[in-house]
């Protein structure tokens, strides 16, 4: 039980870390919208709607990129992640309750793109949300992992992208085949997947991330 | 407490400690001291766990959630208040009776009229403060006190004097400091480095 206290204090401290400084979220809503605003622009007429769901998931993937950057900017600034290492907390509890946060924030983001998309290309299907809603678990597991690992690394914003993207390759063909293939289950069947394989090994290698 | 056996620790190509045997026993008072760069704030960074040896072996009695670390930084959320930020790690580390120890350590340090105000408007003598609170938080058995008295004024000075004369000989304490006359009637040892 102390454990699961533990994960709710630090996703609350996150939450209201953002609700302070508001200098996540409203990049992220900034940056989705402005893209598939310019992606409106840019995808010529008579384009096939398969097209307009990948760069859907494109604008996704990169403004996940955007707030996992600043996922441990705080904890950076001042040295705090010494303070939370030093805790006799289980380790993995920063993880988590970091995932708790970045999922929020990325779902906040997603409630403004997703009807953006609906104006500017397609309609939005119960398996897309489905699929992006698998998909933040997924982006949230991984990256905040990996935004972990570049925290400690002078060459962060350079690193987390360059580790982030390969990994993620796998949700992105997951949820464009959820959003355009006729049997669109086998796909969010391979994203629940992906997450649960992917939050345990994240969950379980994170206190060797942050302890040498 | 602590023993450390040919200790030595890099960063990359430079060796910041080498070779260090090191005995310190429960309720020691350890001053370390050194110039700039001689390892004071990594033998420190050692002893807490937050690094680990390039060399020889370091043994701590001590468990994770017993060590009391003052490092450079104050390791706060400048975004949060001081209450919050004590709070969250009062919750962390488990203290009894948290609420009753926070406002007790705010009390003492002056910090209560202040509690409500996010760190980033705190002073650097103010910041230190509430760092010291953050590190006696859970009334620890080991402290390490890296250079505690930077940034305080003379009221502060006083505090932390007075503090470290009620810890002595109750607690181990490492204490890296670049004057060590003023804690020196307390030490049981001293420690140059470099």
């Amino acid at each position: 039980m102390s454990y699961l206290e533990d994960v709710g204090t630090l996703a609350a401290k996150d939450l209201r870390l953002e609700l302070r400084s508001r200098d996540t979220v409203p990049a992220m809503l900034l940056f989705v919208v402005s893209t598939l605003v310019v992606f409106n622009f840019a995808l010529p007429a008579g384009a096939s709607a398969d097209a307009a769901y990948g760069l859907l998931w494109a604008a996704l993937v990169f403004t996940a990129i955007l707030g996992l950057t600043r996922a441990f900017a705080a904890e950076r600034e001042q040295r705090v992640l010494d303070g939370l290492v030093l805790a006799p907390s289980d380790r993995s509890a920063i993880w988590l309750g970091k995932v708790i946060a970045v999922v929020a924030f990325l779902g906040l983001a997603e409630i403004v793109a997703l009807p953006a998309f609906a104006l500017f290309f397609q309609p939005v299907s119960w398996e897309l949300v489905a699929g992006v809603a698998l998909a933040s678990v997924g982006f949230a597991a991984v990256g905040t992992l990996l935004a972990a690992m570049a925290a400690a690394s002078r060459a962060r914003e350079l690193l987390l992208p360059l580790l982030f993207l390969p990994l993620v390759i796998p949700i992105v063909v997951g949820g464009v085949g959820a959003s355009i293939a006729d049997d669109p289950g086998r796909y969010l069947g391979f994203l629940a997947l992906y997450d649960l394989i992917f939050a345990i090994l994240s969950w379980a290698s994170f206190e060797y991330v942050v302890t040498e | 407490m602590i023993a450390a056996r040919g200790l030595g620790r890099s960063f990359g190509s430079k060796r910041v400690l080498r070779d260090l045997d090191l005995d310190v026993a429960e309720r020691d008072l350890l001053l370390v001291t050194g110039p700039n760069g001689s390892g004071k704030s990594t033998l420190l960074a050692l002893c807490a766990g937050l690094l680990a040896p390039t060399r020889g072996e370091l043994e701590v009695k001590a468990e994770r959630g017993r060590i009391g670390y003052l490092a450079h930084e104050p390791l706060v959320y400048r975004e949060l208040t001081a209450l919050e930020n004590l709070d969250l790690y009062g919750r962390l580390y488990r203290v009894a009776e948290r609420r009753e120890r926070i406002g007790m350590l705010l009390e003492r340090y002056g910090l209560w009229e202040a509690r409500r105000e996010r760190v980033a408007t705190f002073s650097r003598g103010m910041q230190q403060r509430l760092a010291l609170c953050r590190t006696l938080l859970h009334d620890p058995d080991l402290l390490l006190l890296d250079e505690p008295y930077a940034g305080l004024d003379e009221e502060g000075v006083a505090l932390l004097d007075a503090e470290l004369r009620s810890l002595a000989g109750t607690r181990t304490l490492l204490l890296a400091t670049h004057d060590p006359e003023r804690v020196a009637s307390l030490a049981t040892g001293t420690l140059a480095l470099g």
